[in-house]
């Protein structure tokens, strides 16, 4: 067994799992408390990467470019809520699937519109260039600087939402939102603070994993299905949930992609596990989805006291 | 039954507009797929500006027909290039279906044109299905078959003396082939290969392959990622710190479309690396300087080796025209002057196999900074001269 790698690979599930939980962590919120689906989160996470490398590319400090992408997610995902998601709590799933699908390429057309079909590449200083060793074990800093943004932005999550005014009344308005309404709170007002934080969220993993990936069109697309499965996993509108879940499938994915073929080795012709193993670790996430939903449809941590309507 | 005046007259006028366009139908049509969204529009956009630029280099006209190009987007999907082939065949009634990125698209559409008797040239995909025993007496490639380039690359790594080799391709049709090319010709050991996931969710963090291909020990890295997934591959490649203990070889990845960006970001490590292929902007042939010269003062980019074969496609249909003097209506004479190539590719001169796939050269180039500092691709040797595809054998043209 090589330690140094299997090191390795835990953190590149953990920086995978927080980048997934960031982009849950939203979608749980919004469909938990709002009950409303948000195919286009999505494109949040994207517009999050493109503005934050333009600002990159303007200033060259990638700080500045993190702190401008959040903040202009967040008046995205506010104006996207005043002009259209606020007419849709009260319609039916198959409406938010239709106009969140239609936001999505409404996002795609513009962000194709001002940044090109190329997209847009950000550089990192040279001291996130570089790599972190101790001894034989290597890692790049800039995975690290995700693994400690990720946990940062957990940890002021729940803070905000167990231990804030603010989170006492999103918990509040899950509950029972008639009579927040009748305690005098603007609970219109208080979805559209609820939704702004969670495009923030997806802001902020966007421009984390541009310097990495690069920012383009789509970008969303490519991880939005897979940050469903977090939510469905965790339990709808838990954070905690989606924060667990979301390591768990970031674990699971980074595993399933290094070992799984070794596995297959023990059992299988050195052929057939090649082929067999890229096809099944794709696989592993949804497979313990399906897993989890036949236990436990909730989910694994489903959010007490949320009264669905 | 009786008809009004207004409606005999509306019939006049529509015969009346309709004579200038029965008049001018002297015309071929060239349906051309390719992707034009999705993050691989990039690519696609290079194509399409290399076509025009074809066209409009032979003057908008071929052996006096006047020429008209339809562009489809496929998506990024097989089951929406065949719609769209599906489209440009049977609603368009094309003469000729050219374009195809990508192997699982080109082999999703490919059977519409061969059924209707059309001619269909790949301007980029080379599955070895169409090379071997799928091949066609009407499907025509002016790029290469997949496991060509990496056939290439197995050459130079042999030649270079690298024992030990570690490959990462996307898990489909074109991505198999890099890999089986070059394991076909690289005599030392393979010591660990990851197919990774492609397509619509397609993977683009590799983390965890790198920490595999790191710990495997191996003397190189060969790699296939073609559009942006390339630029996030090098990205990480590089901050992983593998460029001085696990030199990449790469295949249809490192090209003008990505260079432009990572010079963007600064990446100098991508500077001196290496790939195989059938083309250069700087091969010395005055077809190509024109082409190259004439692309960069349009569009400020060098123009990608998938824009080279797209230039080639539309002079490949015009040599046809000229040899039968611009009959449409005689397939097999049409045919007959594909199979000669005879026209002034950007490549140089070169031939068709049987199977009717270039036999042509392949080079080693390198990434060097031009004149102006700009960065390029340039030839550094010939690494195959006349290289024929392994699956020719297999076709019973």
């Amino acid at each position: 067994m090589d330690w140094h790698l299997l090191i390795s690979q835990l953190l590149n599930g953990l920086q995978l799992g927080l980048l997934l939980f960031l982009l849950a962590a939203g979608l749980s919120l919004i469909f938990g408390i709002m009950d409303f689906i948000n195919l286009s989160h999505g494109s949040f996470y994207m517009v999050g990467a493109l503005v934050g490398a333009s600002v990159a590319a303007l200033t060259g400090s990638l700080l500045i470019a993190a702190l401008a992408a959040v903040v202009a997610v967040f008046v995205v995902g506010a104006a996207v809520e005043w002009l259209v998601v606020c007419r849709l709590y009260n319609k039916d799933h198959l409406d938010h699937v239709l106009v969140t699908y239609g936001l999505i390429l409404v996002f795609d057309s513009v962000a194709r519109m001002i940044w090109g079909p190329a997209g847009a590449a950000i550089a990192l200083p040279e001291a996130l260039n570089g790599r972190i060793e101790i001894g034989d074990f290597v890692i790049p800093a800039y995975r690290l600087l995700i693994i400690a943004c990720g946990l940062l932005a957990a940890a002021g999550l729940y803070f905000l939402v167990t231990r804030s005014r603010l989170g006492m009344l999103i918990r509040a308005g899950a509950s029972n939102r008639v009579m927040v309404t009748a305690l005098g709170v603007n609970i219109d007002r208080l979805y559209r603070i609820v939704f702004a934080i969670g495009a923030a969220l997806a802001g902020f993993a966007g421009i984390l994993i541009a310097p990495l990936t690069e920012a383009h069109i789509g970008m969303g697309n490519e991880i939005i299905i897979i940050a469903f499965v977090v939510v469905i996993v965790g339990g709808i509108g838990s954070v905690k949930g989606a924060f667990y879940a979301a390591l768990l499938i970031g674990f699971i994915d980074t595993l399933g992609r290094s070992y799984l073929d070794d596995v297959l080795k023990l059992f299988l012709s050195n052929q057939s596990a090649e082929t067999a193993a890229p096809a099944l670790s794709a696989m592993l996430v949804y497979i313990l989805m399906a897993g989890v939903l036949v236990c436990k449809p909730q989910g694994l941590f489903s959010a007490a006291g949320f009264n669905r309507r | 039954m009786k008809l009004s005046k207004p409606i005999i007259a509306a019939g006049i006028l529509a015969a009346l507009a309709s004579l200038p366009a029965a008049a001018f139908a002297e015309r071929v049509k060239i349906g051309f797929v390719t992707t034009l969204t999705t993050p691989a529009g990039v690519i696609g956009e290079d194509m399409m500006n290399a076509v025009n630029l074809a066209v409009e280099h032979l003057g908008g006209r071929m052996a006096g027909l006047d020429v008209e190009v339809l562009f489809e987007d496929d998506n990024f999907k097989p089951e929406v290039g065949k719609q769209k082939t599906d489209k440009l065949v049977k609603r368009d009634d094309v003469d000729f279906v050219a374009g195809y990125i990508w192997s699982n698209v080109l082999l999703a559409s490919s059977k519409t044109v061969l059924d209707a008797g059309k001619f269909l040239i790949s301007s980029n995909a080379g599955p070895s299905q169409l090379a071997g025993k799928s091949c066609h007496r009407n499907f025509f490639s002016t790029s290469w078959q997949n496991d060509q380039a990496p056939e290439a690359m197995g050459e130079v790594l042999n030649q270079q003396g690298v024992k030990t080799l570690y490959i990462m391709v996307p898990n489909y049709a074109a991505g198999k082939n890099m890999a089986s090319g070059v394991e076909r010709t690289f005599q030392g050991e393979v010591v660990g290969k990851d197919l990774t996931k492609w397509g619509k969710d397609r993977q683009l963090d590799f983390s965890a392959e790198l920490a595999k291909a790191r710990a495997s020990g191996a003397e190189g890295l060969f790699i296939f990622y073609p559009g942006s997934a390339g630029g996030a591959f090098i990205k990480q490649y590089q901050q992983a710190g593998l460029r001085d203990i696990l030199p990449l070889y790469s295949v249809f990845t490192v090209d003008s479309i990505s260079l432009p960006r990572f010079q963007e970001a600064r990446m100098e490590g991508v500077l001196g690396s290496k790939s195989t292929m059938f083309w250069a902007p700087d091969l010395d042939y005055p077809a190509n300087r024109r082409f190259v010269r004439d692309f960069k003062a349009r569009h400020g980019t060098y123009p990608s080796f998938y824009a080279a074969q797209s230039y080639d496609t539309i002079n490949l249909i015009d040599s046809a025209l000229r040899a039968t003097g611009g009959d449409l209506s005689d397939p097999d004479a049409l045919r007959a002057a594909m199979r000669k190539a005879d026209y002034e590719s950007v490549r140089g001169p070169y031939r068709y196999g049987r199977n009717h796939l270039p036999i042509q050269n392949f080079y080693l180039r390198e990434v060097v900074a031009d004149a102006d500092g700009d960065w390029t691709t340039s030839v550094a040797a010939t690494v195959y001269e006349d290289h024929q595809d392994s699956y020719a054998g297999e076709c019973n043209l």
